[in-house]
């Protein structure tokens, strides 16, 4: 057991459990809208708007947003730090990545509350 | 490590035919590597592409008609069989990622073995869901 003073703000720390948390939260979200797939009964445009119209799905969607938007900011930066040795471009990804990502969420509320 | 050794210039090999023809990675490490490809991909396009039809398909009936419509062609079926390889795939293996992070399964024959499992679930629940979508 390696026993070592953590310094600094502990962003590592706390990406790494969000991530975590984000992915268990669109693991359930995932699982209900499977078995609402396979349940088998064919899909109306009244039944589509109505299931999306309910409080509860839209803030378990915009939930499922949000845990996207987090999850996919850390997944994203670990792989940029890997594979893109050049500051200037891993910063232009970067806020490249952001921005889509900010841009997901803020459809996904356009979306829901239309 | 000291500074003499950092300065030591220590080869690499990692050419790009050394990285596809020579370099076999062990099954776990594919599991890392198609959980990353499979992340990315879910993050662009798929995120896009799945937010647009839920946008058209919710905004109107025509536009939730021409979804239907737009799910049978063969291309788009082709790509969201890829959407749901990637998504089951991803799925999988960030479970086996939990698991570890809880020393679940961390020795050498276990890990393996939860590699194998990963990479077959993946490919199984897409045929399951590609035989639905056909």
């Amino acid at each position: 057991m390696v026993k070592r003073l953590v310094v600094g703000a502990h962003y590592g720390l706390r990406d790494w459990l969000a991530q975590r948390v984000t992915a268990a939260l669109m693991a359930v979200y995932a699982l209900i809208v499977a078995g609402a797939f396979l349940s088998g009964q064919p899909m109306t445009y009244g039944a589509w708007r109505e299931l999306f119209a309910r409080g509860w799905m839209r803030v378990a969607t915009l939930l499922f947003a949000a845990s996207l938007a987090w999850h996919a900011w850390v997944g994203t930066r670990d792989i940029l730090m890997d594979y893109v040795k050049h500051d200037g471009l891993r910063l232009a990804l970067e806020v490249l990545t952001v921005l889509l990502l900010a841009g997901y969420l803020s459809w996904t509320i356009e979306i829901l509350w239309r | 490590m000291s500074s003499a050794a950092a300065k030591k210039h220590r080869p690499k090999y990692l050419s790009l035919p050394a990285i596809l023809f020579e370099i076999r990675l062990p099954l776990p490490g594919w599991v890392s590597i198609l959980h990353r490809i499979s992340g990315a991909l879910l993050v662009f396009p798929f995120t896009a592409w799945l937010l647009y039809m839920l946008d058209v398909s919710l905004a109107t009936q025509q536009g939730f008609d021409r979804i239907q419509g737009y799910l049978q062609l063969p291309l788009v079926k082709l790509g969201l069989l890829l959407f749901i390889w990637a998504f089951c795939h991803h799925f999988c293996a960030g479970i086996r990622y939990l698991l570890l992070d809880l020393n679940r399964g961390v020795e050498l024959r276990l890990a393996r073995a939860s590699s194998a499992v990963v990479i077959a679930a993946g490919l199984l629940l897409t045929a399951y869901f590609g035989t639905k979508l056909w």
